[in-house]
C-alpha cells in the first residue's frame, strides 16, 4: 500500500430494528454466523487490506464490544505503530459531547487522524456483512484523481427506498443524490463505504460543524454539500461482492441461514481472506450417535444429539436427544433439552430450553406491538432466558433477554412479547 | 504456587512409525485440534505455574511452532512466563545433545538457580491427563516429601508396556524398576510410574551436580532409582484419565478416539479448567445436506458432504459427497474425495484418498498414512 491510510469504524449503531438482539449489545457486536460479531467483518477486511492502524467509534452499549476487540490481537492489531483504538464519544473543553451524527463523530475524532497524517481516509460501518479489498477501492481512488469515493451496489430499484441512491455521470462521478427515494433514479445504492483524501475531508468536517441546519450525517449532509458546492470529485465504486446489511431480524436470520447452503453466496472458507475474531477456547464438536445434522454449521463445543437442518448452531450449543431444530439459529453455549422443536428461531446466548418446548407454532400472526420488528415468522429468544418445560411459543414472538421460569403463564400466542417481571 | 514447572519435549516416541519422524512426540496433534503438550501445559498454566521450561531435543519444529510465545496459555510474560531450553554447543559440552533427562536438567541448571520457586514440577510432554495440580502440590507439602511422583493402578486401553513398575509401601515408593511391565497378578504395592513429579528445587539441584558430572544422565535411573532409601518419595496415586500416547500406534489411535465418549470428554474439557492450544482462526464447522454423521468429532474448518461414523476429524479435513469414513483418525489438512472408503485408519496431516478409493486397516493395528500421503 503506497499511501498512508487510516480506517475508521463507525460502530455506535443500536440497530432498533433488531428489537430484543440489541438490548444490550450495539449492533456491530451482535453474533454472527457460529462464532463472529458482525463487526469482525469489516475489521478482518480491513487487516486483510493491509490497513493496520483503525479506530473504532462506540456510543451505543459499548461493554460487550470493546471486550470483543480488545487490544485487537486476534486480527494481529495489537501494534506498537497503529493498531486498534476504540474511540468512545468523550468531553474536552469546548462542547465535545455524544455522536451527534456520522460526520460528527468523525469531526471529534479529527485529533486521533491527525496523529497519523494519513493521504487517506477509509469511512466504513461495523454493521455489514461482507468481503471487500479495500486496494481495490483506494486504488480506484487514485486513479480517478477522487476527492472522495463511495462503495455502491447495484440493487434493484424496488428496494431504493432502504438505501442512500448515488446518480452518477458517464464516468460514475457522482452528480447527485437520493436519500431513500420513493421513485429512485438510479439503481446504485451506498454502502456506507468512503474512501477521502484526508486533508479535503478534514475542511469539509470543519464546515459541516459550523452549520447549525446541519445533521452532521455523511449520507445526508457531507456527500450532498460536496456535490451542491462543486468542491471536489466524488466517485462511485461499484462493487460486485457480497454485501448485506443485517439490520433487521429477518435480514440476520436469512444472513446467517444462507451460510448453510451447499454453495453459499458468502464463503467463510475462502483460505486466502479469513475472518478473525475473538472466541473462547472450545473443544471440537461432537455429532452422537441419534443425530442427524444436514445442511447446518455445528462449531466447536456444540453437543449435538438431536436433528439440526439449514441451522447456524454457535459454540458450545447442546441439543439434546429427539430434539429437532430447523432454519433457525442458536447462539453461544445455549442448552437445548430434550424433544425441543425448533422451527426458524433465533436463539440467544447462554439461553436454556427445557424439555419438550416447541418455538415457532400455529399460524404467523403479526407481533402486537412492532410488527416491523418481529416479523417474517421468526421466533426470537434473548440472552440468558429459561423456557419451562413443554412451553409452546407461537410465531413473531420475542422472549426478551432474562426472561426466568415463572415469567411464563402457560404457552405464548404468537406475535406476543415476554418479559422479564422483576 | 511458588512452583516451576519443567515439560520434557525432547522424546521421539519411537513406537509410533511415521507419526513421529515428522515430529516429536510433545507435538503429536490429538482431538481434533489440540497436541499432546497442551494438556500438560494448561494442567500447569491452570494450577497458577506461571513459569515454564520447555525441554526440546527430537525434531521441535511442529512444536516450536505450536507454542510460540505461550501466548495462547498466557506464558507471553515479562516475570517467568515460557522457556525454550533447546539443546546447544558451549565449550563444556563440545558434542551437542541432551545425554538424558538428569543431562538435559543438568545443562540448563541456570533455570533452577534463578527464580524464587521452592519447588519443580516435572511433567512429560506426551501425556494426556487433566487434573488440578495444586491438590498434588498440597499432598506432596503435607506429606513434607522430597519427591511425589503420580502413579496409577488401572491397566488403560493401552496397557503398562514400555512403563516404569514402581514398588509402594505405606505411601512411600521402595523400588523402581525401569520399563518393566506388571505381572498378570501384580503383588501389592504395585503399581506403574506416570512421570510426573513434584521435587524440592534445592534437593534437585544438589542431587543433579552429584550425580550429572560422574556420567549419570538419567533422572530416574541415576538419580531417583539409587536415592529410594535415603530419600522421603511418595506416591500420590492418580485415579483419572491419563494416557501415555507414545506407547503405541494402537494406544496414539485409541486415545483419539476416547474422545467419543462424554464421560472422558467431560474429564479432559469441561472439569479443572480449561485445555489452551494455539488458536487458528478457521471457519465453523460445515455439514452438508449429502452429510450423515454419527458419533464423530469435527473441528474447526472441515467441509463434510461424506459419510462419518465413529471418527475424529481435525482442523480443515474435507470429506466429499459420497465418501465414507469409518473408525478413523484424520489429522489436519485431509481431503476424502468423492466415493473413498476408509476405515481403521490414522491419516497425518495433508493426505488425500483420490475418488474412489478404498483402504481398510486393522481394528487392533491401525495403518498410518504418512503426512502428504495420497492414495
Amino acid at each position: 500500500m503506497a499511501k498512508k491510510v487510516v480506517a475508521l469504524i463507525l460502530a455506535g449503531g443500536q440497530g432498533t430494528r433488531l428489537g430484543l438482539l440489541t438490548d444490550e449489545v450495539a449492533k456491530p457486536a451482535v453474533p454472527f454466523g457460529g462464532k463472529y460479531r458482525i463487526i469482525d467483518f469489516s475489521l478482518s477486511n480491513c487487516v486483510n487490506s493491509g490497513i493496520s492502524a483503525v479506530g473504532v467509534l462506540t456510543q451505543y452499549r459499548p461493554h460487550i464490544l470493546s471486550r470483543h476487540i480488545g487490544i485487537g490481537r486476534p486480527w494481529d492489531l495489537d501494534r506498537k505503530d497503529g493498531g486498534v483504538v476504540i474511540l468512545p464519544p468523550f468531553i474536552a473543553q469546548g462542547d465535545s459531547n455524544w455522536y451527534k451524527g456520522t460526520a460528527n463523530a468523525v469531526f471529534q475524532n479529527i485529533d486521533f487522524v491527525d496523529a497519523f497524517n494519513p493521504e487517506l481516509l477509509v469511512i466504513l460501518s461495523g454493521d455489514h456483512i461482507y468481503s471487500m479489498d479495500y486496494n481495490e477501492m483506494i486504488d480506484y481512488h487514485l486513479s480517478k484523481g477522487a476527492t472522495g469515493t463511495v462503495a455502491c451496489m447495484r440493487v434493484p430499484l424496488s428496494e431504493a427506498q432502504r438505501f442512500g441512491m448515488m446518480i452518477t455521470d458517464f464516468e460514475n462521478k457522482i452528480t447527485d443524490f437520493q436519500e431513500k427515494p420513493k421513485e429512485p433514479k438510479s439503481d446504485l445504492a451506498s454502502l456506507g463505504i468512503y474512501v477521502f483524501d484526508w486533508k479535503f475531508l478534514r475542511e469539509r468536517l470543519i464546515q459541516d460543524e459550523k452549520d447549525p441546519e446541519s445533521n452532521n450525517d455523511f449520507g445526508k449532509n457531507i456527500l450532498p454539500k460536496i456535490v451542491e458546492d462543486n468542491a471536489g470529485k466524488l466517485f462511485a465504486f461499484v462493487f460486485e461482492g457480497y454485501w448485506r446489511d443485517v439490520g433487521t431480524i429477518e435480514s440476520l436470520w436469512e444472513a446467517n441461514i444462507e451460510l448453510t447452503r451447499p454453495i453459499p453466496p458468502f464463503n467463510l472458507h475462502d483460505p486466502s481472506w479469513r475472518f478473525y475474531t475473538q472466541t473462547e477456547e472450545y473443544l471440537p464438536a461432537y455429532v452422537g450417535t441419534s443425530s442427524h445434522v444436514r445442511n447446518s454449521l455445528i462449531n466447536e463445543g456444540a453437543e449435538i444429539y438431536g436433528r439440526v437442518e439449514n441451522s447456524v448452531i454457535f459454540q458450545g450449543v447442546q441439543i439434546g436427544e429427539g430434539s429437532v431444530v430447523k432454519d433457525s439459529v442458536v447462539m453461544t453455549n445455549s442448552k437445548i433439552g430434550r424433544n425441543v422443536v425448533i422451527e426458524r428461531g433465533i436463539v440467544g446466548e447462554e439461553t436454556f430450553v427445557k424439555d419438550g418446548v416447541v418455538l415457532g407454532y400455529g399460524d404467523e400472526v403479526p407481533h402486537e406491538t412492532q410488527p416491523h420488528i418481529y416479523s417474517a415468522g421468526i421466533v426470537v429468544v434473548g440472552s440468558d432466558v429459561v423456557i419451562p418445560q413443554n412451553t409452546k411459543i407461537g410465531r413473531n414472538s420475542a422472549i426478551l433477554n432474562h426472561v426466568r421460569e415463572e415469567d411464563f403463564e402457560g404457552d405464548v400466542e404468537g406475535g406476543k412479547t415476554i418479559s422479564p417481571k422483576a | 504456587m511458588k512452583v516451576l514447572g519443567i515439560i520434557l519435549a525432547g522424546g521421539r516416541g519411537e513406537y509410533l512409525s511415521s507419526l513421529t519422524q515428522v515430529r516429536t512426540s510433545a507435538a503429536l496433534p490429538v482431538y481434533g485440534k489440540y497436541r499432546s503438550i497442551d494438556f500438560t501445559l494448561s494442567n500447569m498454566v491452570n494450577a497458577g505455574i506461571s513459569k515454564v521450561g520447555i525441554i526440546t531435543q527430537y525434531s521441535p519444529r511442529s512444536l516450536m511452532d505450536h507454542i510460540g510465545s505461550g501466548k495462547e496459555w498466557d506464558l507471553d510474560r515479562k516475570q517467568g512466563g515460557l522457556f525454550i531450553l533447546q539443546p546447544y554447543y558451549s565449550p563444556y559440552n563440545p558434542s551437542m545433545g541432551y545425554k538424558g533427562t538428569a543431562d538435559a536438567l543438568f545443562q540448563n541448571i541456570n533455570i533452577l538457580r534463578r527464580g524464587n520457586e521452592d519447588s519443580v514440577l516435572i511433567g512429560s510432554g506426551d501425556h494426556i491427563f487433566k487434573t488440578d495440580l495444586t491438590k498434588i502440590f498440597r499432598y506432596h507439602l503435607d506429606t513434607a516429601a522430597d519427591i511425589t511422583v503420580l502413579t496409577g493402578e488401572k491397566e488403560g486401553e493401552c496397557g503398562t508396556e514400555g512403563m516404569d513398575r514402581v514398588v509402594c509401601r505405606n505411601g512411600r515408593i521402595v523400588e523402581w524398576i525401569e520399563k518393566e511391565k506388571i505381572a498378570e497378578n501384580p503383588q501389592e504395592g504395585d503399581c506403574v510410574a506416570l512421570g510426573i513429579y513434584f521435587i524440592n528445587k534445592f534437593l534437585l539441584r544438589e542431587l543433579l551436580y552429584s550425580a550429572v558430572p560422574n556420567g549419570e544422565n538419567e533422572l530416574v535411573k541415576g538419580i531417583i532409582s539409587p536415592n529410594l532409601s535415603s530419600l522421603n518419595v511418595r506416591e500420590y496415586r492418580y485415579n483419572g484419565y491419563w494416557r501415555d500416547i507414545k506407547l503405541s500406534k494402537r494406544c496414539y489411535f485409541r486415545t483419539n478416539l476416547d474422545i467419543l465418549d462424554p464421560e472422558i470428554r467431560r474429564e479432559l474439557f469441561y472439569e479443572n479448567g480449561r485445555v489452551f492450544t494455539k488458536l487458528k482462526d478457521l471457519p465453523p464447522p460445515k455439514i452438508t445436506g449429502t452429510a450423515y454423521m454419527n458419533n464423530s468429532v469435527i473441528a474447526d474448518g472441515c467441509v463434510i458432504g461424506g459419510r462419518i461414523e465413529d471418527s475424529v476429524l481435525f482442523r480443515d479435513t474435507r470429506v466429499m459427497a459420497g465418501a465414507t469414513v469409518k473408525n478413523s483418525v484424520l489429522l489436519e489438512g485431509c481431503l476424502v474425495e468423492e466415493g473413498a472408503y476408509i476405515e481403521n485408519v490414522i491419516m497425518d496431516k495433508y493426505c488425500t484418498v483420490r475418488l474412489g478409493r478404498s483402504f481398510v486397516g486393522e481394528t487392533e493395528d491401525p495403518t498410518v498414512i504418512e503426512k502428504h500421503g495420497v492414495i
